[in-house]
Parts: C-alpha cells; sequence; structure tokens
C-alpha cells in the first residue's frame, strides 16, 4: 500500500493526544489538588463577589468652590437561593417595610436570578443602616452593599449639573461595564463626563459561612481589585453668579445664560422655574422626578438650550451687520417711519424720522430694519429675492443660529433660520419675495433662537466678529482644558470692522437719552445692550435683553429672557445689569432694583 | 440479510459505548448546570437539560439512519455532500440571523441551525475523497494546493460569519495531511510560529531575537557547516525575525478587540476580571474547588448560571470539575483520550484509504475542540468558544458530532467487504 511509508506517523499523532491529555491532567492536578486557595470549607462556604463602587468624581466651580460631592448611602442586597426560613415580620419591622411591598421585592429579586444578587433595598440611610448590620446575621441570604449618593451643597444649577439614575437596557447594552442596579449619568454634565466622572469600579471576593458571616478574602485577596476614584471636574460656571441669577429669576418663566466672550466659557446657566437637584437623588428620586415631569410649568426643560423663542428685537444688530457686509447698508443710510402706520410693519416706539443706523438700534425702529432687510434681499446682486435671501441665512448661520453648538451640554436644540425650500414649498419657488417674510427682517416669523445662542450673539458683538462655542469644562482631574476643540475661533461672515458702529449703538441703548435701557445706565462700567419684546402669540410677550460689558475690553455677555412679562426694558434688562455688576464688582448697589426684581411674581399674577 | 447481518458483528461497541457515555456525562451536567428548585423534572422541555434530551434522542435516530445507509453512499457522495455544505455557507452569510455577535445560524421557528457545526464533517469527506483519489498524493504542488483549498475554504467563509473560533478548528486538518505524508517540517513550523507568536508577546523583541541567534550559532556549531546549511539557517533566521517583528503589527491591526484582550489576559499581560478574564477567573475558581471528589451532583456552588454565562455551552467542563472534582475530570480526560486512540486504531485497520482518513479527520477533529475547549477553561489556552464534543448543550453541535462520529463507524463496520 501507498501509505505504509507513512504508517509510523500515527505514533507522533497518538503522541500527542497523550502529550495534551496528560498535560491536562497535571494542569488538573494542579488546581484541583494542589493549590488550596480554591478550596472551601466543608460548611459548604460560598463566595460572594462584593463590587467595590468607586468615588464618582466632584464637581468644583471656576473658583473653586464646590458644586457636588458624595455622601454614603448603603443598599441590602439579596441572593434567593441562599435564604433559609427566618422572621419575616420582624425583618419587615428593621426595614420599614409593609409585608406585602416586602413580598413584591422579594418576588422581583427571584424573577431576576436566583443566584445573582439583586438590590432588595435601595439607599438606606447611615443611621438605618447600623440598626440593620446588626440583626443581618439572622438573613442569610441578605448583605448590604456600600454605596455612594450625589449630594448638592447649594440647591442650583440642576439642569446643568444634571442627574444620575439606575442604567437602563439600553445602556446595559451599549457598554458592558454595567451592571444591573448601577447609577450612570443621564442629563447635563453627569452624562457629558460620564466616562470621566464614574471612575472604575472594583471586586472582592469574600467567603461567607453558613451563617452570613464574612470570613475573609478569598484566595488571599488575590482576585480583588480596588475601585479607582472618578476624577474630578472643574467647571466654568461662577456658582456665586449662578445662586445669584437662580434667585432673580425665581418666580419667572425663563432663562439667563452668561459666558465669558473671551473663552466661550458659560459663567451661568439658568432656567426657571428650577428645583433642587438634591430632590432627584436617593429613594425620594422617583417620586419626585413624576412630580416634577408632571408640572405644567416644565421645571425639568432647561429653558436656556431647550426653549426656542423669535429673538426679537435683539436680532436686528445681525441683520443690521449682514446689511453692511453685504454694502447695503451704510452707518449714515437714513429711512423714514411712520411710527405705528408704518408699512409694512408697525413700529411701536416714538423716534425723530427719518433716522439713521445708531438711533435705529438705539430707538429699536421696526421701519427701518424691515427697510434693511429688503434692501439685502433685494440687492442687485443677486437678482432674485430668494437667491437674496439665501445669502442671508448664510451669513445668519455664521453666528451659531440654526445648529448646535455640540459641546459639553447635552440636548441642546438647534433653533430655526427657516430655508429657501421652505418657503419654496409653501409659495412655490419663485413666488415669495422680501414682503413674503417681512417679518424675518425685525427677528419675528419663523425664526427661532435659544437663549445660549443668543448670548453668544452677544459675545460675537463683543469680539467683533468671532465666538467660541460655548462650553462648561474648564479642567479634568489635573488636566487643564482638556478639548482643545473648544478654544478654536469660529469666524462669522462679517467683517470685524463693521462692528464698531453696532457697538456703539448698543452703548447708547444705555448712555443715549433716548435708549430704551437708559434708565439702568451704571456710572461704574459701559455696558452695551439691545432690548427685544418678543411677540407671543400664546399670551403675553416675553422680555428680552443681550448685553456685554466692558465696552473697551468684554468680560461678560449674556442674555435674559423673561416670558410673558412685557417690554424687554421692564424686566430683562435690569436683571441683566444686576448680574453685570454682581459679576464685575461682586456686589449690587441698586438694592431698589433689586428688591423689584425679587418680589416681581409672573407666574401668579392675575 | 447476509450484509445487514457483517454490520452487526462488525459494529464496533466499544467506541459507540464510549460516545454513549460522554453524552450521558454531558446531560447529566447541563441538567446540573441549569438545575433550579423551580424545574426540577427532567423532561420539563421549557429547560435546556429537557431541550437536550430531545437533541440526544434525535442524534441516536440520526446515527441509527446512517447506519442503515450503504456505506459506498458517502465516499459516491463526498464532494456533492461538500459542495451543499459550502452553499449552505454562503447562504447563512445572506440570509443568517445574526446571534452573539456571529452571523452563522438558519432560523426556523425556535430552533436555529448553524451551518458551520455541520460543514466540519463534509469538509472531512471531501478531503478523505480527494486524497484517497488515484494518483493524488501530497508530495506533489498540485496535490497539496488543492486540499489546502478543500480545507481553507469553508475555513474562510466561517471566518467572514465572525466565528474564529470554529474557523480555527480547520487547522485540526493538518494532522490528517501530516499522516498522508505531508512533510513533518510543515507541522513542526507551525508549532513554532505559534510559540513564536506567544512569546514575542510577552517578552521583549530583542531578546527573542539574541535567542533565535544564539540558538542558530549553536545549531551551526553541531552541524556539518556545509554552504547550503549555512545559507538554510541564516534565511531560517532572518524569516524568524521578520516575523517576530510582524506579530504585533499582526496583532494589533489583524485581531479584533475582544481576542486581542483575551490573548492578553491569558498572558497575564491584562489583568481584567470584570471583562475577558472573568471567565476565565470563575472558571478556574469553580474547578479548583471542586477537589479531588468534588462537591457531589447539584452541590456545585460556583458553577450555576450566574457566574460563568455559557455555563451549560462552552464552560460545561467547569461544572465536571467542581461537582465530581478531580476523579470526575480525569474520568473525562480519559474518556475522550480513549476515545481518541480508539478511533487511531480503527482507522489503521481501516483497508481503504478513503476510511482511513476519514477517521484521521474524526480524530482530529475531535481532538482539537477537546483541547481548545478544556485549556481554555483550566486557562492554559485563551478564551475561543468552541464547544466540548458530544457534552457541550446545543442540537447543532451535538447532531454535527453524531454525523461525524457515525459516518466513521459505518464506514468501519464495512471494511471486511472490501477487497
Amino acid at each position: 500500500m501507498i501509505s505504509k511509508d507513512y504508517q509510523n506517523r500515527k505514533f507522533v499523532i497518538i503522541a500527542i493526544f497523550l502529550l495534551v491529555g496528560i498535560l491536562y491532567a497535571i494542569r488538573l492536578f494542579m488546581l484541583q489538588v494542589l493549590n488550596n486557595d480554591y478550596k472551601l470549607s466543608a460548611e459548604n462556604n460560598v463566595l460572594r463577589y462584593i463590587t467595590e463602587y468607586p468615588a464618582r468624581g466632584l464637581i468644583y466651580d471656576r473658583n473653586g468652590v464646590l458644586m457636588v460631592y458624595n455622601e454614603a448611602a448603603y443598599d441590602l442586597m439579596v441572593i434567593p437561593r441562599q435564604l433559609t426560613a427566618f422572621d419575616t415580620t420582624e425583618l419587615c419591622s428593621l426595614l420599614h417595610l409593609e409585608p406585602d411591598n416586602f413580598d413584591r421585592r422579594l418576588k422581583k429579586a427571584r424573577k431576576y436570578s436566583y443566584r445573582k444578587p439583586s438590590v432588595f433595598l435601595e439607599q438606606i440611610s447611615r443611621e438605618d443602616f447600623g440598626f440593620i448590620e446588626e440583626k443581618l446575621y439572622k438573613y442569610p441570604g441578605f448583605y448590604v452593599q456600600a454605596r455612594t449618593l450625589r449630594k448638592y451643597p447649594e440647591p442650583i444649577a440642576a439642569h446643568l449639573l444634571g442627574y444620575i439614575g439606575e442604567v437602563n437596557k439600553r445602556e446595559l447594552k451599549r457598554d458592558d461595564y454595567y451592571t444591573q442596579g448601577d447609577y450612570v449619568g443621564k442629563s447635563g454634565l453627569e452624562r457629558s463626563y460620564e466616562l470621566r466622572l464614574r471612575g472604575e469600579k472594583g471586586l472582592s471576593v469574600v467567603m461567607v459561612d453558613v451563617f452570613n458571616r464574612e470570613k475573609g478574602s478569598f484566595a488571599k485577596g488575590r482576585y480583588d481589585t480596588s475601585a479607582i476614584a472618578g476624577n474630578d471636574l472643574h467647571i466654568s460656571i461662577d456658582a456665586e453668579l449662578q445662586a445669584y441669577g437662580e434667585l432673580l429669576m425665581q418666580n419667572k418663566l425663563g432663562s439667563i445664560v452668561v459666558l465669558e466672550p473671551s473663552s466661550g466659557e458659560v459663567l451661568a446657566l439658568i432656567t426657571a422655574p428650577s428645583y433642587d437637584p438634591n430632590l432627584l437623588v436617593g429613594r425620594v428620586r422617583s417620586d419626585n422626578y413624576i412630580r416634577l415631569n408632571e408640572d405644567s410649568l416644565k421645571p425639568l426643560m432647561n429653558r436656556a438650550i431647550m426653549g426656542t423663542y423669535p429673538p426679537g428685537s435683539t436680532f436686528k444688530m445681525v441683520n443690521a451687520l449682514v446689511g453692511l457686509q453685504e454694502a447695503v447698508l451704510f452707518p449714515s443710510t437714513q429711512y423714514h417711519c411712520d411710527g405705528p402706520d408704518s408699512r409694512p410693519i408697525r413700529c411701536t416706539h416714538f423716534h425723530e424720522t427719518p433716522l439713521r443706523l445708531n438711533e435705529a438700534i438705539l430707538q429699536s425702529c421696526n421701519s427701518y430694519f424691515w427697510n434693511v432687510f429688503r434692501s439685502l434681499l433685494k440687492s442687485p446682486l443677486y437678482g432674485h429675492d430668494s437667491i437674496g435671501f439665501r445669502h442671508w441665512r448664510d451669513h445668519v448661520f455664521s453666528f451659531g443660529f440654526g445648529h448646535k453648538f455640540n459641546t459639553d451640554i447635552p440636548f441642546e436644540l438647534n433653533g430655526n433660520i427657516p430655508t429657501q425650500a421652505y418657503y419654496d414649498n409653501i409659495y412655490s419657488p419663485g413666488h415669495w419675495r422680501a414682503l413674503t417674510v417681512r417679518s424675518l427682517g425685525i427677528g419675528q416669523g419663523e425664526i427661532l433662537v435659544t437663549p445660549l445662542q443668543l448670548a453668544n450673539l452677544s459675545a460675537i458683538i463683543a469680539n467683533k466678529g468671532y465666538y467660541y462655542r460655548p462650553h462648561i469644562i474648564k479642567g479634568i482631574g489635573n488636566e487643564e482644558n482638556p478639548y482643545e476643540e473648544f478654544s478654536e475661533k469660529q469666524y462669522t461672515s462679517i467683517d470685524p470692522q463693521h462692528f464698531d458702529i453696532i457697538r456703539k449703538a448698543m452703548l447708547d441703548v444705555f448712555e443715549d437719552e433716548h435708549g430704551t435701557a437708559r434708565w439702568y445706565r451704571i456710572d461704574s462700567v459701559l455696558i452695551c445692550g439691545k432690548t427685544g419684546t418678543v411677540e407671543n402669540p400664546h399670551g403675553d410677550d416675553h422680555s428680552m435683553f443681550i448685553a456685554f460689558a466692558p465696552y473697551d475690553n468684554p468680560t461678560i455677555a449674556l442674555s435674559v429672557i423673561v416670558e410673558n412679562s412685557g417690554f424687554g426694558s421692564t424686566w430683562a434688562a435690569p436683571i441683566a445689569t444686576l448680574l453685570i455688576e454682581k459679576y464685575l464688582f461682586g456686589e449690587t448697589k441698586r438694592a431698589y432694583l433689586e428688591e423689584r426684581m425679587l418680589s416681581g411674581n409672573l407666574i401668579d399674577k392675575e | 440479510m447476509r450484509e445487514r447481518q457483517g454490520i452487526l458483528q462488525n459494529f464496533d461497541w466499544i467506541t459507540v459505548l464510549l460516545f454513549l457515555l460522554l453524552v450521558f456525562i454531558g446531560w447529566i451536567n447541563i441538567y446540573s448546570a441549569v438545575y433550579n428548585e423551580e424545574h426540577s423534572n427532567i423532561f420539563d422541555f421549557s429547560q435546556r437539560y429537557g431541550k437536550q434530551l430531545i437533541w440526544i434522542f434525535a442524534a441516536m435516530g440520526i446515527a441509527f439512519i446512517i447506519m442503515l445507509i450503504d456505506a459506498t453512499f458517502f465516499t459516491t457522495f463526498s464532494y456533492l455532500i461538500y459542495s451543499l455544505s459550502m452553499l449552505s455557507l454562503v447562504a447563512v452569510l445572506l440570509v443568517g440571523t445574526e446571534i452573539a455577535g456571529s452571523k452563522s445560524w438558519f432560523q426556523f421557528g425556535t430552533i436555529a441551525i448553524q451551518p458551520a457545526e455541520f460543514a466540519k464533517f463534509a469538509t472531512c469527506l471531501a478531503i478523505a475523497k480527494y486524497l484517497s483519489t488515484f494518483n493524488v498524493s501530497l508530495g506533489r504542488f498540485r496535490s497539496k494546493i488543492i486540499a489546502l483549498i478543500i480545507i481553507l475554504l469553508p475555513a474562510s467563509l466561517v471566518l467572514l460569519q465572525n466565528d474564529t473560533g470554529s474557523a480555527l478548528v480547520y487547522a485540526a486538518f493538518l494532522l490528517v495531511l501530516f499522516r498522508e505524508g505531508l512533510t513533518g517540517n510543515i507541522l513542526l513550523i507551525v508549532l513554532l510560529i505559534a510559540f513564536l507568536f506567544v512569546i514575542t508577546l510577552l517578552s521583549s523583541k530583542l531578546l527573542i531575537i539574541a535567542l533565535l541567534v544564539f540558538t542558530a550559532l549553536l545549531m551551526l556549531y553541531f552541524m556539518k557547516r556545509s554552504k547550503k546549511n549555512i545559507i538554510v539557517l541564516f534565511s531560517m533566521l532572518v524569516i524568524a525575525s521578520a516575523f517576530v517583528y510582524s506579530v504585533d503589527y499582526a496583532f494589533e491591526n489583524v485581531l479584533e478587540s475582544h481576542h486581542k484582550k483575551r490573548i492578553n489576559v491569558l498572558l497575564g499581560k491584562e489583568l481584567d476580571l470584570r471583562g475577558a478574564g472573568y471567565n476565565v477567573h470563575q472558571s478556574k475558581i469553580a474547578i479548583g474547588s471542586g477537589g479531588i471528589a468534588g462537591k457531589g451532583f447539584l452541590n456545585g456552588t460556583q458553577t450555576k448560571y450566574d457566574f460563568v454565562p455559557e455555563q451549560d455551552t462552552d464552560f460545561i467542563f467547569c461544572t465536571i470539575g467542581e461537582e465530581w472534582g478531580y476523579l470526575g475530570s480525569l474520568v473525562v480526560l480519559a474518556l475522550f483520550i480513549t476515545l481518541l486512540l480508539r478511533i487511531i486504531m480503527l482507522a489503521e485497520r481501516q483497508r481503504s484509504n478513503f476510511s482511513r482518513i476519514y477517521g484521521y479527520g474524526v480524530a482530529s477533529i475531535i481532538f482539537f475542540h477537546f483541547m481548545v475547549n478544556i485549556g481554555m477553561t483550566i486557562g492554559l489556552l485563551p478564551v475561543i468558544g468552541i464547544p466540548l464534543p458530544f457534552i457541550s448543550y446545543g442540537g447543532s453541535s451535538l447532531w454535527a458530532f453524531t454525523i461525524l462520529f457515525f459516518i466513521f463507524i459505518r464506514q468501519d463496520a464495512s471494511r471486511l467487504e472490501l477487497l
């Protein structure tokens, strides 16, 4: 036979088989007989895997003030398989549980797994824990697992900081770091920086005897890993300013966004109504969450990034800048205004006529800006209004409107800058003109912006033409400015020289005898601002104000929106100036104004 | 009538008995791994041990049918079976269902079939048929290439399904080729490459190269210093060094992250008790805690579903080790080794080349599964998800091994009909 030559090779193969068999027999002998690490005593001990939860990173404000810290809490865990007969009534009273509630929890644990531990009673306070631990030896199958809860020294910045909650199925599937019952950042910074804040879980394996006593660590701790604490966050928020802003917004609806123009750092992000972040922690969390969620004033909504409003008169600067850039508007351009009789847009202000750009801004003339907008769309360069519109839209987009900044503020909305296609769809292509979309000239109509985008507009004017994407992070752990892309300048499509006249006009809003915010000027600093009164089809007008200061070298830029409160000059402007004063000088000197703002109740008004 | 008597007379009961014992041990341990107090009826078909019982009975039926089929059927239709199997591997890529990251299942209602399992015996048939063809010899280049294609085609199709473990199984055919005359150097080189791969990942490259140079010099000292020998030695040194340097690249760029992680954990470079290392540690604790005599049937505390997720499939050996101890583990090891040696013995007594080669294929495939599966549970090999033959839970795997095994038993029963 041909194969005779290779007959002897069967011995090689047999040798390989035997070798592996012997090798495995030796290895098993080492594992099962020689090695004592794995032996559990004859009392039928079991191993218990205890997760060491790391301390979640703390959060500090820009001045090192602690905003979020951790507090110990304890979960009572149960392993149904290890349960023996026990005194249910005693345990119920120990845990302050109704018997049927107790049964329900036990059933749920059994259903989840017979052998895996599950949380039986979550977040037991330190005092209760003491009592329970003493008696726990009577209840094999139950043990206590330490955890941490978030705590907030001051009840501020709830939306911004966000909250943590139990992982859901989707999160469990996406990241195998989590196990059932873990906590994960659900919103705000807790969500954005989850990976840095959470740290690394540890694991200790302990032996437990039949009396539910821990007999020390298994295999001399060889399989234990220690938890690694999460990184601390240093954020750009000024906690004092944030608290002051929230105070001023009490009993009002609306929001305030304060930025540092030279960096894009958010100094304060305020939404009203707000809630105490301590409400969404621990066992009370789900009840409070339901209550807040059902509140008709929507306290869970972060209006600063999710509220979208027409920008109203604050948008006039944008149209003016686009007009200057497109050379259809010059500082000396004059337009006529007939006040309330003006066509096609009424002007609500009484002022001399004709007027120039500077007066038009400081007195917020609607007729003037309709004319600016019309000349933009009808620019001879473009041939048709809809082409002019497209160019106008591109300019507006470069100011950060109509899209998200996508930094570290989750759930921000786009706002809306209508597209040419949108109007083509309604009126059919070529059948609409400047007159059709005239409201856009004064920041009304389909255009919607968020308070964050408005504050950014203020920063752009302060910077003369560029901005940094608004963000909250300053440092993580020992790392400073961890995201370089946040410090990239974003240029608008407007040349810097066009900003001087606009800034001067905004200064005159305070300094000129006709300025719409002249009552709120302060001697100590030159503030630039612009009022806005936004028509609200659902109720009273929204009061709006954007501002930056000081005029020469701006260090603060902000937007204030107070819903359903009427003119921009009545609520939003004074609040803005108080915040600027507070930020620049640490205190406010106008007690009467502060008092008026604090006592204003715009929610329960008649 | 005479023929039927012949089959029964020549039917190798000892081998079949070994098979039945392994299946029985498998079922007992699946029962124990899945056991929970609320479902203790062995005929509870909602539980996996109940289902496995159905698979076992079906497997017996399949075995019986195979015994009824004429032995020449398999030689005649080898290539046809192989082609159909390859088609099924392509089809599963197109219309298959993805389970646990591998797109390698056909879903029929509640039953999922894994064609990759059946491709093993089909390939085994094809390679036996090809190598037993007149005029084919592994000494010839052309034959070598064709044999390689027969093996690598299913391996790469399975790899495309993202099932690396099952694809690796085809490496087992190297033993078959070796037996049939493939030069021993190739077997040696493959073993050497595997050795170099592991050692490169473990220690510094410079050290290994120094070691290689030292070995080469040593060999040079003892060898006849002919020009040819020096050239061969030198080029081998260069190739080995290049290999050492390319391992890192291959490791970083070719392997998927979970494979990298598993290999790193095994080599002790990474300590990851939560992720990839978790299963291995759990498995070692479970087996180790079994001691000499084990904790007894159903008394395992570590090997229940909670600690190792695939307690009844890939990690079934943990349950054996924990509940039956070192003695139980030895019994299973011994049964496997006896079965393997018995198959080799039967293969060597075949008169037809086809049957012998097929027998070696059966032994090699079972051996590879046995080695990789148990090696992984005792922490000697990386975690590669392939089942333990006859023992692990799963219909596809059990049926495929039954078919693979009984075709050989059928051939053996008719061995005297030839010549």
